[in-house]
C-alpha cells in the first residue's frame, strides 16, 4: 500500500507534485475509480498558502485517501500558468479531475464548503 | 545687483513650479488631448465611466493602440468583459488591427474570466493571481500603458466585497508604483459616478462618457469631471466613433480669443466684392446666406469656394442636400468648373444626410473633416437641415462652437440657410447674430417673371453697400446689376 503523504511546500520547491499516484492505487480503493487531480495555486509561501495546503491535505487524507494528487503552483515562479486556469485570487484550488473543473478560492478553512465545492458532499448538505 | 538676484530667484521658482507640474502622456485620441490639456496624468490612473455602449472600452483600447503606434509606448489590456477574440473583432470594425500589434509585441491582452458559478469561496484570499498576471503581461511587452476593462466585474465574480475593495486599493497603488499610465473603465452608477464607487480610489482624472438618444437621434458626449493638478475643459464635448476611432470635438463656446485678421478675400462674385468696399470679406469671418428655395444660395457658396481654389487655397464643402456629383453638375451650369479643383486636391465635398445622425455628431464629423483637410474656406450648405435635427437652443450653442473653432483657425466660413416665404429675416435672426456677414437672396415677382435680388443686411467692420441689387445666374456665373431701383420703389408704395 502506497502511503507517501503529500509534503508541505516549502521554500522555492514550488511545483511540487505530491500525494498518492494512481498507478500505486491499492485494490481496496478501486471502488472509487476516479483519480483526483488537484492543483493549488499560491503566490509565494505565505502563511495563507501554507494554511491552505495543510487544510487541503487534511481533507484529502480524510476523504480521498490514496486516489488524489496535489500539485502546488507558485505563481511568483510560474506566472504564465495563471492565465491557463484563469486564476485571479490566491490561494485557488482547482479540481482538474474528475471533470468538470471546479474552483475553490481561499485558505480552505471551511471544510464543509470545500467538500461541497469538490462535489464530495451534496450542496444541500449543510444546515 | 538686487534686481539680478530677484530675477534669478524668480527663474528658480518658475523652474521648480515646472517640475512640480503634472506630467502628462498624450492619449493620441483626436481632440481628447486638447480637452485634457495634454493627455492623461503620466504614471497615474484615469477613470473612464459611462453607461453600457458609451464607448469606454473603445476609448481605453484606442489609448493603448495610439500609444503603441504613435508614442512607442506598448500597452497591456486586462479584459474582464470581452474575450481577446471579441475585442479584436470589435476593434477591427473601427479600423484597428489588434492582432498585428500583439504580434509586434506592442500590445498584450489578457482576458480574465470570472465565472461566479464555478467558484466556491472559503476562507482568506487575496488577488495576487491578478497582480501576477498583470505584472507578467507588462513585462512581456515592456508596457507603459495599461487598460483595465472593466475591473468592477470583480465585484460580481467574488462575494467578499471587503476583499475586493482592499485589493483594488492595493492594485491602484501597485499601478502607480509600476509607473504605468493606466485607464480603468467603470459602469455608470445611480448614486455615484460609478456603480461601485471606483472614483474613491482613482482620484486623479475622471472622465464621463454619455450616450443619449433624443428624438431618435443619438449623441455621444464626453466630459472631464475631475483632473487633479491640472486645468481642463469643463464642457460636455460631443464625440464620434467611426471607422477611424474616436474623435472628440474640443470646441468651447467661450472662444472669443481669436484674432481679427484684416486680410480681405474675394467672395468669388465681382459685383459682390464691389459691394464690400471692392475688396471682399475679411478672412476668418463667417457669412450667412439666407433665401427661399432656388434663389441661388448654393451658387454663391460654390463661387466662393471656386475663388478660394483659384487662389490656390483649400476649400471644404459640406453638402447636406445634394451629392457631390449633383453639385458639380449644377455648378457647371453657372460657369463653375469645380471638377478641376477636386482633381488638384484643393476642393473636398463632404456630403451626408442631415437626418443620418444628430446635430452634434454632424458637427463632430465636420470638426474632424476640417482638422484633416485643413481648409482655408469652409462652406456649409445648407445649415437649415442641421437645424431641423436639433432644438433651437442646442443648435445655437453648437453653431457658436463651430464658428469659434473656424475663427480660431482663421478659416472663412459661408453658411447657407433655406427659409420660407416672408419669414426670411425672422427665421435667421437666431443664428444671424453669430455671423459677421448676412446676405439675403430673394426672388421677387415682376410682371411675367421673377427677378433675383440680393441684399447685404450686415457686414461687420466695413462700409458695405446696403442697397438691394438684382442679379442673374448664367453660364458666365453670377452677375450683379446696378442699384435695383424699381423694387425699392415698389416697396415704398
Amino acid at each position: 500500500m502506497a502511503t507517501s503523504k503529500p509534503s508541505a511546500p516549502r521554500g522555492r520547491s514550488s511545483n511540487n507534485v505530491a500525494g498518492n499516484s494512481g498507478q500505486s492505487r491499492p485494490a481496496s480503493r478501486r471502488r472509487n475509480r476516479a483519480l483526483w487531480e488537484l492543483r493549488l495555486y499560491v503566490a509565494g509561501m505565505t502563511p495563507t498558502s501554507i494554511r491552505a495546503f495543510e487544510n487541503l491535505k487534511k481533507i484529502c487524507e480524510e476523504h480521498l485517501q490514496g486516489i488524489y494528487s496535489i500539485q502546488v503552483v507558485d505563481l511568483l515562479e510560474r506566472p504564465m500558468l495563471a492565465r491557463g486556469d484563469q486564476i485571479i485570487a490566491v490561494p485557488t484550488l482547482v479540481r482538474r479531475l474528475p471533470t468538470p473543473v471546479k474552483k475553490i478560492i481561499g485558505d480552505l478553512s471551511n471544510t464543509e464548503r470545500v467538500l461541497v465545492g469538490l462535489d464530495l458532499r451534496p450542496a444541500g448538505g449543510w444546515h | 545687483m538686487a534686481t539680478v538676484q530677484t530675477k534669478t530667484a524668480k527663474r528658480e521658482r518658475q523652474r521648480e513650479l515646472n517640475e512640480l507640474t503634472l506630467e502628462k502622456v498624450p492619449t493620441g485620441i483626436r481632440g481628447l488631448d486638447q480637452v485634457t490639456h495634454g493627455g492623461f496624468p503620466k504614471g497615474r490612473t484615469a477613470l473612464v465611466c459611462g453607461g453600457p455602449g458609451a464607448g469606454k472600452t473603445l476609448l481605453g483600447l484606442e489609448f493603448l493602440v495610439r500609444g503603441a503606434q504613435l508614442y512607442d509606448e506598448p500597452g497591456v489590456c486586462v479584459a474582464f468583459e470581452e474575450t481577446v477574440q471579441e475585442l479584436t473583432t470589435n476593434m477591427a470594425s473601427l479600423g484597428y488591427n489588434l492582432q498585428q500589434l500583439v504580434r509586434a509585441r506592442k500590445l498584450a491582452i489578457d482576458y480574465v474570466e470570472i465565472e461566479r458559478k464555478q467558484i466556491e469561496e472559503t476562507g482568506e484570499y487575496n488577488l495576487d493571481g491578478l497582480f501576477v498576471r498583470l505584472k507578467q503581461a507588462i513585462e512581456e511587452v515592456n508596457a507603459k500603458r495599461v487598460l483595465l476593462d472593466t475591473v468592477e466585474l470583480l465585484f460580481l465574480g467574488l462575494s467578499n466585497e471587503g476583499v475586493v475593495r482592499s485589493e483594488l486599493r492595493r492594485l491602484f497603488h501597485w499601478l502607480k508604483d509600476a509607473g504605468v499610465t493606466a485607464v480603468v473603465t467603470a459602469e455608470a452608477g445611480d448614486r455615484g459616478l460609478t456603480r461601485y464607487g471606483l472614483e474613491e480610489y482613482v482620484a486623479d482624472c475622471v472622465i464621463v462618457l454619455d450616450h443619449r438618444v433624443t428624438e431618435q437621434v443619438s449623441t455621444r458626449r464626453l466630459r472631464v469631471v475631475k483632473y487633479r493638478g491640472s486645468s481642463h475643459g469643463t464642457n460636455e464635448y460631443p464625440f464620434l466613433m467611426d471607422n477611424e476611432g474616436i474623435s472628440v470635438m474640443p470646441i468651447t463656446s467661450a472662444g472669443l480669443t481669436h484674432g481679427a485678421p484684416t486680410e480681405r478675400i474675394s467672395s468669388g462674385v465681382t459685383g459682390l466684392d464691389q459691394m464690400l468696399e471692392g475688396k471682399g470679406f475679411f478672412r476668418g469671418s463667417s457669412i450667412l446666406i439666407t433665401g427661399t428655395a432656388g434663389t441661388g444660395k448654393s451658387s454663391f457658396s460654390a463661387a466662393f469656394a471656386n475663388a478660394a481654389c483659384g487662389r490656390g487655397e483649400r476649400a471644404l464643402y459640406f453638402a447636406f442636400e445634394e451629392s457631390p456629383s449633383q453639385i458639380l453638375r449644377n455648378m457647371s451650369s453657372v460657369g463653375l468648373n469645380l471638377n478641376q479643383w477636386m482633381g488638384k486636391g484643393l476642393l473636398k465635398i463632404h456630403a451626408s444626410r442631415p437626418t443620418a445622425t444628430g446635430l452634434e455628431a454632424h458637427l463632430a464629423q465636420m470638426y474632424k473633416e476640417v482638422e484633416e483637410f485643413q481648409p482655408d474656406v469652409v462652406v456649409i450648405d445648407p445649415i437649415t437641415n442641421l437645424i431641423s435635427v436639433g432644438n433651437q437652443g442646442s443648435v445655437k450653442a453648437m453653431l457658436t462652437r463651430l464658428i469659434d473653432f473656424l475663427k480660431n483657425k482663421s478659416m472663412t466660413a459661408m453658411f447657407t440657410n433655406l427659409v420660407f416665404g416672408d419669414e426670411i429675416e425672422e427665421r435667421a435672426i437666431g443664428i444671424s447674430s453669430l455671423m459677421d456677414g448676412w446676405l439675403v437672396l430673394r426672388d421677387i415677382p415682376s410682371g411675367e417673371e421673377r427677378i433675383r435680388t440680393l441684399n447685404l443686411l450686415k457686414c461687420r467692420g466695413m462700409a458695405h453697400d446696403m442697397r438691394m441689387h438684382s442679379f442673374t445666374l448664367g453660364e458666365k456665373g453670377i452677375t450683379i446689376n446696378g442699384n435695383f431701383e424699381t423694387i425699392g420703389a415698389a416697396r415704398a408704395q
